[in-house]
């Protein structure tokens, strides 16, 4: 997984519940802003467009080169979707595809959804917009400044990106800190170059096709110093921290410590539980005997159920 | 060729494929959910989670093959929680040296390791089972019914229903690029340009993608305001769930509920 983009859909049973439950209260938190800042400036064309252009950057993704040795190279688009449609369109558009891509083709796992909206869908498309931003700024809305800028944004989205992924798993206890940021930095530091490759042919061709995408003064694309301010802050915050945190994981595996005594705790609170839960079964021997009966139960259960539906099918025919 | 093939839904009659997709999305919900806070090393109680999930895909009448092939989606995460086997501290399992490093599994990381692993699978496996089973204008039915704002739900709805259109747009855009591009025979000599030309190639191609995708949601948007768009979004009204449905769900729940407090006996 450490050779493809893949890389950047975290699949359920890798996260720590804390991690989940995080990543799901930020992604919600600020996918839910952007839902009402596109609802309140939406000119009503921008509806079906940025519904379209999900679909286009899914089938972006199909689009592949090769490097060398069966590896190929494609497109992750937050930093695409941002430059055509602002970062708060952006965001809603990362998120659509993000989602679609995990509840029908179980590319990511639904619960870790939060994780993979928030490392894609936000932290993509704001880092995106933070580096865009601050070179146009410097070399004016030309040609080259585009592509410069637009070369700048695709990496760093899908470096900082990775960076997040390798965060979250150190985090969760899922991977050790000194193997995962170096891994998924040198990697995607890789992958990036491709990345901002292809952004800046899809960018040349844009220009010269429909220059008024790319150049125009778009309304969405104005007032988003939050989201410039939140790129900044997310992309310094892990340039920082993941040189420190991988030549001295003592901090990051401290982090993960404390989550851990969340899970400990868990298991303790399932620890305590047998004692209390059947009263007059305190005896340990007796409560794995009930524990025993309660799953054959179930499985009796289950298995009956399956029998039950089976033979009605024949009598309807299904 | 259209790339109907992208779709996983499973047309069938069973009893899986009956049940309200509302029902189904809560129910994968709860029991992914439900299978994260299992404890690590917990096995009868993975065992039993995996009877149920087996149990739910033959119930579809959709053959275990297809299950399974999917479920492998996951696979190559699995290296990412694999240095655990050697990181986590604990009684030495075997070891081995590769030049300057040394290598030993211990009994409590490779416990992680397997947890993490089966869990996944487990997870991955009630996903697909959802999607092969439930067509997606009814899952977004079921989205509006779980509170996922309006606006949302409709860039889903637009983006499945377009997604086959463009990813057709981009087998042609492949093809194309196929049909332009010469392979030599002989395995020597290497075929185009540098790498960063190649990408830019790509680059093109999706440029092109994007813009085709832009002029499409143009004409769109006209044909939307030939229907009487005004900038609302309208959904239809959500279906009365029938009895046999409420019966599924409390089912699902209890199962649900049980599995929990067996993992909570199971725990000590």
């Amino acid at each position: 997984m450490l050779l493809s983009a893949e890389a950047m859909h975290i699949p359920d049973g890798f996260l720590s519940f804390f991690v989940y439950m995080l990543t799901w209260i930020i992604s919600i938190l600020l996918v839910g802003y952007a839902l009402r800042r596109v609802g309140r400036d939406l000119d009503e064309r921008q509806l079906p467009m940025m519904g379209v252009l999900a679909a286009a950057i899914f089938a972006g993704q199909m689009l592949n080169f090769a490097i060398a040795g069966g590896t190929s190279g494609h497109l992750m688009g937050s930093a695409l979707a941002m430059i055509l449609m602002g970062p708060w369109a952006a965001i809603l558009i990362m998120t659509s595809v993000v989602s679609i891509q995990a509840l029908i083709f179980q590319d990511g796992g639904l619960l870790a959804l939060g994780a993979n909206i928030f490392n894609m869908g936000i932290v993509g498309v704001a880092v995106a917009y933070m580096v865009y931003q601050t070179i146009i700024k410097f070399s004016g809305k030309n040609k080259k400044g585009v592509l410069v800028a637009g070369f700048s944004a695709a990496w760093i989205s899908v470096f900082i990106a990775a960076l997040f992924v390798a965060l979250e798993l150190v985090v969760s206890g899922t991977s050790p800190a000194r193997l995962a940021f170096p891994a998924m930095a040198g990697v995607h530091a890789l992958i990036g170059i491709g990345e901002g490759l292809i952004t800046v042919g899809a960018l040349t061709f844009m220009l010269s096709a429909r220059p008024d995408l790319i150049l125009g003064e778009q309304t969405s694309r104005t007032g988003a110093r939050l989201v410039w301010l939140t790129g900044l802050i997310l992309a310094v915050v892990l340039v920082i921290a993941a040189p420190l945190a991988s030549s001295r994981p003592d901090g990051l595996e401290w982090v993960a410590m404390q989550t851990g005594f969340i899970d400990q705790a868990q298991a303790s609170f399932y620890q305590i539980i047998p004692d209390y839960l059947l009263p007059g079964v305190a005896n340990e021997a007796l409560a794995t005997i009930a524990a025993g009966l309660l799953g054959i139960l179930i499985i009796a259960g289950v298995g009956l159920g399956v029998a039950y539906t089976r033979r009605k099918g024949k009598f309807f025919g299904s | 060729m259209h790339i109907h093939f992208l779709d996983p839904y499973q047309s069938g009659s069973s009893l899986i494929h009956n049940t309200d997709a509302r029902v189904k999305l809560i129910l994968v919900l709860a029991f992914i959910f439900a299978t994260a806070l299992i404890p690590v090393g917990a096995w009868a109680v993975y065992a039993l989670l995996l009877v149920i999930v087996l149990a739910s895909e033959f119930l579809s009448g959709i053959g275990l093959g297809y299950f399974l092939k999917r479920a492998t989606l996951a696979l190559p995460f699995i290296l990412a929680a694999l240095p655990l086997v050697f990181t986590i501290p604990g009684i030495p399992l075997f070891g081995f040296t590769i030049g300057p490093w040394d290598f030993s599994a211990s009994s409590l990381g490779l416990e992680r390791f397997a947890s993490i692993a089966l869990k996944s699978w487990i997870s991955i496996q009630m996903a697909v089972l959802l999607t092969a089973t439930t067509p997606f204008p009814d899952i977004l039915v079921g989205m509006r019914s779980l509170k996922i704002p309006r606006l949302l739900v409709a860039i889903f709805g637009l983006m499945w229903r377009y997604l086959f259109v463009f990813a057709d747009e981009g087998l042609r855009l492949l093809r194309a690029r196929a049909a332009r591009s010469g392979v030599s025979e002989n395995p020597g000599l290497r075929s185009g340009g540098t790498i960063s030309w190649r990408a830019q190639t790509t680059g093109g191609m999706a440029g092109n993608l994007f813009v085709r995708s832009i002029e499409r949601s143009d004409r769109i948007y006209a044909a939307m305001l030939a229907r009487g768009y005004d900038g609302e979004i309208r959904s239809l009204p959500q279906m009365k769930m029938q009895s046999f449905n409420w019966a599924v769900l409390f089912l699902g729940g209890v199962i649900i509920g049980l599995v929990l407090a067996l993992s909570i006996l199971v725990g000590n």
